[in-house]
């Protein structure tokens, strides 16, 4: 392929790598519970895109497949799953109550991306240059972010995402670096990935059944001594 | 071949105990399933043992994915021993707490797909399907944690769940990482933990070295090592007694073999320092869990901490060198399997008692239940190492190699934190099977005047009592006689190690 189909292939990638950077951000600081999964979506979908991008830049039939297998699993089968086990309800609801204010938590995930950007530095210099690209940093920042979601969002939902987050950002850095990866072992994570959602629809359905609310980062009744302030060293 | 079966039976027994007939029929099934199992895995460790390798029969390309050596073969019978003794352990208990039949159903065909993953992890030879299959026993044992629907059930779970996979993400970035590794290595071998171990020295140490400390804090979590261990006292405390039993008895140690795995691969970049890392962080874990245990309140969550703190004791024998420990961190782990699952039995068996979780609330046990109270003695003494038992032998062989490797202040730390959890564990049993019933709590033992009331004797379930018989038997006998076909096994794994 010539010269500047490259380049352009090179752009369009970093292209959708910038804009799954971003939807990460969203999902940190988004409130309604249907936007996250909507920005979720849109995630997986330039995911896709990229290692589509990546594909044709490489000449790798192999990425096609990963593009194919994200593009089936995540826009379209994760939300039918969760149509089916959680109640339409939690898409309504919103998060007033967050744990850091909406600015703060937006300042600690930007500093997270630029310490992503330093982490992946060496990783970068030990890979061979036809492996080097944004995917790298990008998709740290997006483990990092997606760790960063499960602490903040206290309901069930948007916690889901932010696991789901962290493997899109795993996956993001996985088709730049290592992307002769059996495509057996590609499909098998993706199953994967939709178990996960099933049994965590089937969880936060039984929480909202048993226990009435869906805002499961305020479950706290394990401890080891009485809920006192004193006690540090209770377990959260 | 016998291989493969043992990985499809799990899968078979899971669709058979949909079928709705008789109550018996799912446990039956499950018992018939694991004891055969257990049958075909002790075949294969004696093979192992003899030094015959058993998947050079494999067709269809599987050798490529199956490898089966020392290690993989102990740590597939042990989980093979633990499913079976708690698959009879569960007709009684399960009997006990009165369900429905679809809900017992639902309990068997999810005991199954947890046993079938936690087989998978020692077979694979793949890392990325490794993890696949460790992320499955998560997700597996998720609902059997949740399974009685309480609110505290319901929380730990969904701890259980968020954590795990937060660390399985991180495990997942590892397991790239190290793909990437091997091919920069430019060594065209087959990505599988042999070939990691034969492209090791080519590879870039950066590389090596983020993967490594990806995969110890992913996996770690899951093992339930400082600080990431807060979800492990929940949920395995929570879920039903037979499958608290194989999450602290065994699948702790099935996720940690997979870290040790990773160790051998170390050995090519000494400049990781990958056995410093074992030590501290096993160092941690003994020093946390043995002081959480002085003021543990539950007494299933007890033993739960018990499991941190013997998975940092494995860990820490696994950071003293490989050469010198490796044979005593895989007895660690045979003697924590075995002990710990009886442990849970006994809890089980006190809790069908007493109905209750609550150390204050259990005072007098041996009057209800000698049973179960001569059981929690047992399992206290046992587990927190007092002679002549298994884990005594193998905590006083760990602490010889760290005398022998000069490790002075690592090797007194652990012996005073074994001491502390000894203290721990048994303060509390002595009170809840001893203790004066009067007594709120202060359990002072100096209000014994007082005429005690006629008790209500609890009867055990058999199946029970044959599991904990079962679950006692190498309890005792390791503690003095380790047979020949073991021994050899446990040298292969712990050379497995050092390669």
């Amino acid at each position: 392929m010539s010269d500047t189909t490259n380049q352009l292939l090179d752009n369009l990638n970093a292209l959708a790598t910038g804009l799954f950077l971003l939807t990460a951000f969203g999902i940190v600081a988004m409130r309604q519970v249907r936007g996250c999964l909507n920005l979720f979506i849109i995630q997986s979908l330039l995911l896709a895109a990229s290692a589509a991008l990546l594909g044709l830049r490489h000449g790798s039939e192999h990425l096609y497949g990963v593009a194919l297998v994200n593009l089936i699993s995540k826009p379209i089968i994760v939300p039918w799953l969760l149509r089916r086990t959680v109640s339409a309800e939690i898409y309504t609801r919103r998060e007033i109550d967050q744990v850091l204010n909406i600015p703060t938590a937006l300042l600690i995930a930007l500093a997270l991306t630029i310490l992503s950007y330093f982490l992946a530095q060496p990783l970068l210099g030990a890979v061979a240059p036809e492996f080097r690209g944004p995917n790298v940093p990008i998709g740290i920042a997006g483990l990092l972010l997606g760790a960063f979601t499960l602490t903040v969002r206290r309901e069930a939902l948007p916690l889901l995402i932010g696991l789901l987050v962290m493997e899109n950002g795993a996956f993001l850095t996985g088709i730049s670096i290592s992307r002769n990866l059996p495509l057996l072992v590609e499909l098998a994570i993706a199953t994967d990935g939709l178990i996960i959602v099933f049994i965590s629809g089937v969880l936060i359905r039984a929480v909202q059944k048993h226990i009435g609310t869906t805002a499961v980062g305020e479950l706290a009744s394990l401890k080891e001594r009485d809920a006192e302030p004193a006690t540090t060293e209770t377990i959260k | 071949m016998s291989v493969v079966i043992i990985l499809l039976l799990p899968l078979i027994a899971a669709v058979l105990v949909c079928i709705p007939v008789k109550s018996y029929w799912a446990s039956g099934v499950t018992v018939v399933s694991s004891v055969v199992t257990l049958i075909l895995a002790t075949r294969i460790a004696l093979r192992v043992a003899a030094g015959d390798s058993v998947v050079t029969t494999l067709k269809f390309g599987l050798h490529q994915w199956i490898a089966v050596d020392g290690l993989s073969a102990l740590i597939l019978l042990l989980i093979a021993f633990v499913a079976t003794t708690a698959a009879i352990y569960s007709v009684g208990y399960m009997a006990h707490e009165n369900l429905k039949p679809s809900k017992l159903r639902l309990y068997y065909a999810n005991y199954n797909l947890f046993v079938f993953s936690m087989l998978a992890i020692p077979v694979l030879a793949e890392p990325t399907l490794v993890w696949i299959v460790v992320e499955l026993t998560t997700l597996c044992s998720a609902l059997l944690v949740s399974f009685q629907n309480t609110r505290e059930a319901l929380e730990a779970a969904w701890k259980y769940v968020v954590l795990s996979l937060m660390g399985a993400g991180m495990a997942l970035f590892g397991f790239l990482v190290l793909f990437a590794a091997m091919q920069a290595s430019g060594n065209d071998g087959v990505y599988t933990w042999e070939g990691l171990i034969v492209a090791a020295p080519s590879m870039p140490p950066v590389l090596l070295q983020t993967a490594f400390l990806l995969i110890l804090i992913g996996l770690g979590t899951k093992v339930g090592l400082v600080p990431m261990h807060t979800w492990l006292p929940d949920a395995h405390s929570q879920a039903p007694t037979p499958i608290c039993a194989l999450l602290s008895g065994i699948e702790t140690s099935a996720i940690l073999y997979v870290i040790l795995r990773l160790f051998p691969v170390m050995h090519a970049s000494p400049h990781a320092h990958a056995e410093t890392w074992a030590l501290v962080l096993g160092l941690i874990s003994v020093g946390t869990a043995a002081f959480l245990l002085l003021q543990v309140r539950d007494y299933k969550r007890m033993f739960a901490f018990s499991t941190v703190e013997h998975m940092g004791i494995i860990l820490m024998a696994v950071g003293l060198g490989a050469s010198v420990a490796g044979y005593s961190a895989m007895l660690q782990i045979v003697s924590h399997c075995v002990t710990k699952s009886f442990c849970f039995f006994a809890a089980g068996a006190a809790l069908m008692a007493v109905g209750t979780r609550e150390i204050a609330a259990v005072r007098g046990l041996i009057r209800k239940s000698p049973a179960a109270s001569v059981a929690l003695v047992f399992g206290g003494l046992a587990i927190t190492g007092a002679p002549p038992l298994a884990v005594f032998l193998s905590e006083f062989s760990i602490l010889k190699a760290g005398l022998m490797q000069k490790q002075y202040v690592a090797t007194g730390l652990l012996a005073i934190f074994i001491v502390i959890a000894f203290f721990g564990i048994m303060l509390h049993i002595n009170r809840m099977v001893f203790g004066a019933p009067e007594s709120n709590g202060n359990g002072s033992p100096g209000n014994n005047h007082i005429e005690p009331q006629p008790v209500e004797k609890f009867h055990l379930p058999l199946s029970c009592r044959l599991a904990m018989i079962l679950a006692a038997v190498p309890v005792l006998v390791l503690g003095v006689y380790i047979p020949k076909p073991l021994d050899d096994l446990l040298t292969q794994a712990a050379a497995a190690l050092t390669r």
